[in-house]
């Protein structure tokens, strides 16, 4: 399988805190790529390089895009990399437009095929056939995800009083409204209750598996990770100390150490478990 | 199952043309002797005279009207088709929002004929109007975009003194001033959001406030080019179709009054400054409700709502947030150029600090984003120091009081509420 993403050599400082130390990853496409790591491992600061919040200190991020060529996201500005790269994100403490209904909120993911169609908004205001035709799209490919994630009942409600686990999934669907070829999940899974958590496992695979986004997940809940991720990156400290299939990083000693901690005795853990 | 709300078509166009030529043909047969045959007397004699070029004229009005009026009837079941499948979802406020709305319109076409003799009443309202317009213009920056901005009254002077410049200095009609003076306070309003792009909140507020006092300092202090404190005077009123609001018809021409043969009253210019005004104000209205529809509207939302958010979509938060001002800034501009028609002078004193914090009182007291609001905001703030004179030396205590009083019982503002700029409507039974 191809590489989507490389993330080559990554360094990220914040004066001399080091919140990625010389980090490289590949992420396949067409695949689920999980991130996991204690808390302060760098895994949101990393989400934050890669969309373009953050000016990494050193290193590279080349998407191989699909239609566009390789491209360097560290060199991007954050709106160019959802336009342009189509590397789009949602966040650890979900970031929708609140007051907005749930409608808008998809519709505003698709402002720059809006707006261009709007032509300056010259189009719109004389809401000429063409611009019509753009909004009544948007709203079909909107509708389309709303049902997808069994959200239509709520189209028409204000985003920011419905409950956490309906704006968790209405964060992803916003996303998917940008037409991702790269989709970065920071903790979907949090403050889902158990079956939440399986529907979301549904979700993701269904998105890779039948429309070949690659997703890239940062999670704690192992239950989400360990069944859908093919691919699993464990990072501690800034630094990637274990990658492999689900299987594999789960007896990683490294991983069971950086979760667990040390046994005073050195190393008594690590030779009992490898 | 969902459905999207768009074209609930009654007729196709090719159906429409059909129906309307029907009605051509019928306002043909019965033309032709109502209209295309006259009698005239000819020395003592009946004769027929052809009229065919008013009959076909009158035929296609007929035409014409006829697919007009069938389009409103179209859209108007549609509208209420689409009202009544999205159910009990316009809320109670919204009604009454609209209701309040029509009221309003009737009143303020009706004020000027109620109240044709009474210069203070139209004054009144005119100032009323003016604080609307320039509410609405703010309420693009403040209530859509939630960029808080301590300084719009230099864009009201902008266009003022754009208007004051041109006039008096090239000798340019209101009408030629008018968008060239709302481009300018655009432009101005661009120069401000360019270095504040990072800012947002407190910080905002403070740069705002500062280009505010700025640009009326440069007015007071540039004597050769705005007159300093003197200010600029004997600005050309605003014209009729051409037609001046003077007591003597110019040589070879007429005043306004002449031309209509009607007496000369001076209520006639403040009836048509009334006017205009309206006729601007409601031309905004429609704009800024169009707008706030359309990508750019629902962007300045997004903004106000999550700027980080907006990025992570692949928004260009930068052009969203100049288009705010620069659009914010046009529609003061214009404000400002009524202002300095209407006053035929103008002078920094005009444009202080008080006047920013007023109209931002109106934005916030009306509810922040809401169009109704603010014309209610603005007819109180108006008009409570205006009933307050009775109370002398009490007047702007009384003012600051119900200002109070309103934040206490409406902490959102008078009309918070926001109204969807556009629904999924749902076919019966399709809930999930």
């Amino acid at each position: 399988m191809s590489t989507l993403l490389s993330v080559r050599n990554l360094s990220m400082r914040f004066g001399g805190l080091t919140a990625i130390d010389d980090l490289s990853l590949e992420v396949p496409a067409g695949s689920i790529t999980g991130i996991i790591g204690p808390n302060g491992a760098g895994k949101t600061t990393l989400f934050n390089c890669l969309t373009g919040f953050y000016k990494p200190t050193f290193g590279s991020l080349v998407l191989a895009h699909p239609t566009r060529g390789d491209l360097r996201l560290e060199a991007l500005p954050s709106h160019r990399v959802a336009r342009d790269a189509q590397v789009v994100r949602t966040f650890q403490n979900i970031r929708l437009f609140p007051k907005m209904t749930v409608l808008e909120n998809l519709i505003v993911a698709q402002h720059n095929v809006l707006q261009r169609a709007s032509k300056f908004s010259v189009a719109g205001l004389l809401a000429l056939p063409g611009y019509r035709k753009a909004e009544r799209d948007a709203v079909e490919r909107a509708a389309t995800w709303l049902e997808r994630l069994q959200l239509t009942q709520y189209a028409d409600h204000a985003a920011g009083a419905l409950p956490y686990g309906i704006q968790r999934r209405i964060e992803i669907a916003r996303a998917l409204c940008v037409d991702p070829v790269l989709l970065c999940l920071d903790e979907p899974a949090a403050g889902l209750n158990p079956r939440e958590s399986a529907e979301l496992n549904a979700l993701l695979t269904y998105l890779c598996g039948e429309l070949g986004i690659a997703i890239l997940l940062i999670e704690h809940d192992m239950s989400v990770v360990m069944n859908v991720s093919d691919h699993i990156c464990v990072i501690n400290y800034g630094r990637k100390i274990a990658e492999g299939t689900p299987a594999a990083v789960q007896n990683d000693p490294h991983v069971i150490k950086a979760y667990l901690g040390e046994d005073e005795e050195a190393g008594v853990m690590e030779e009992s478990t490898s | 199952m969902s459905t999207v709300v768009f074209a609930a078509h009654g007729m196709t166009p090719a159906e429409r043309l059909r129906d309307a030529g029907w009605i051509a043909f019928v306002a043909f047969i019965l033309g032709v002797p109502l209209i295309g045959l006259t009698t005239v007397d000819v020395g003592g004699r009946l004769a027929v005279n052809t009229r065919f070029g008013l009959l076909a004229a009158a035929v296609a009005v007929a035409f014409g009207g006829r697919l007009a009026l069938r389009w409103a009837f179209d859209r108007l079941a549609a509208r209420k088709a689409s009202r009544q499948r999205a159910g009990s979802a316009i809320s109670r406020t919204q009604t009454i929002a609209n209701v309040l709305g029509w009221i309003a319109l009737g009143a303020a076409v009706a004020l000027p004929i109620a109240f044709s003799d009474n210069r203070y009443v139209v004054d009144t309202a005119t100032t009323v109007l003016i604080y609307v317009m320039l509410g609405w213009g703010l309420n693009v920056v403040v209530g859509l975009a939630g960029l808080l901005d301590l300084g719009y009254v230099a864009f009201y002077a902008v266009g003022a003194y754009a208007y004051a410049l041109l006039s008096t200095q090239y000798g340019w009609s209101f009408w030629e001033a008018l968008p060239v003076a709302g481009a300018i306070a655009a432009g101005f309003g661009i120069l401000l959001g360019y270095p504040i792009l990072r800012l947002r909140g407190d910080y905002l507020a403070i740069v705002t406030l500062g280009f505010g006092e700025i640009i009326r300092v440069i007015l007071v202090n540039w004597t050769e080019f705005s007159g300093g404190p003197n200010g600029i005077g004997s600005i050309p009123r605003p014209s009729f179709f051409g037609l001046a609001f003077t007591r003597s018809a110019p040589e070879g021409g007429h005043s306004f009054a002449s031309f209509f043969g009607l007496e000369f009253s001076a209520m006639h210019r403040l009836i048509f400054l009334y006017y205009l005004i309206l006729v601007l104000a409601l031309l905004t209205h429609a704009f800024v409700s169009r707008l706030r529809k359309l990508p750019v509207g629902r962007a300045w939302e997004a903004l106000r709502e999550d700027e980080i958010a907006c990025k992570a979509m692949g928004m260009n938060t930068t052009h969203i947030k100049l288009s705010a001002f620069a659009i914010g800034a046009m529609l003061g501009g214009f404000a400002g150029v009524f202002f300095a028609a209407r006053q035929g002078f103008v002078s920094p004193e005009s444009f202080v600090f008080t006047e920013s914090a007023i109209i931002l009182a109106i934005v916030v007291l009306g509810g922040m984003g809401s169009q109704m609001g603010v014309v209610l905001a603005a007819t109180l703030l108006v008009l409570i120091p205006e009933f307050g004179r009775n109370f002398a030396e009490y007047r702007m205590l009384l003012f600051g009081l119900a200002m109070v009083l309103i934040m206490v019982w409406r902490p959102g503002g008078l009309l918070a509420h926001r109204e969807p700029t556009l629904r999924l409507a749902k076919a019966a039974g399709g809930e999930q």
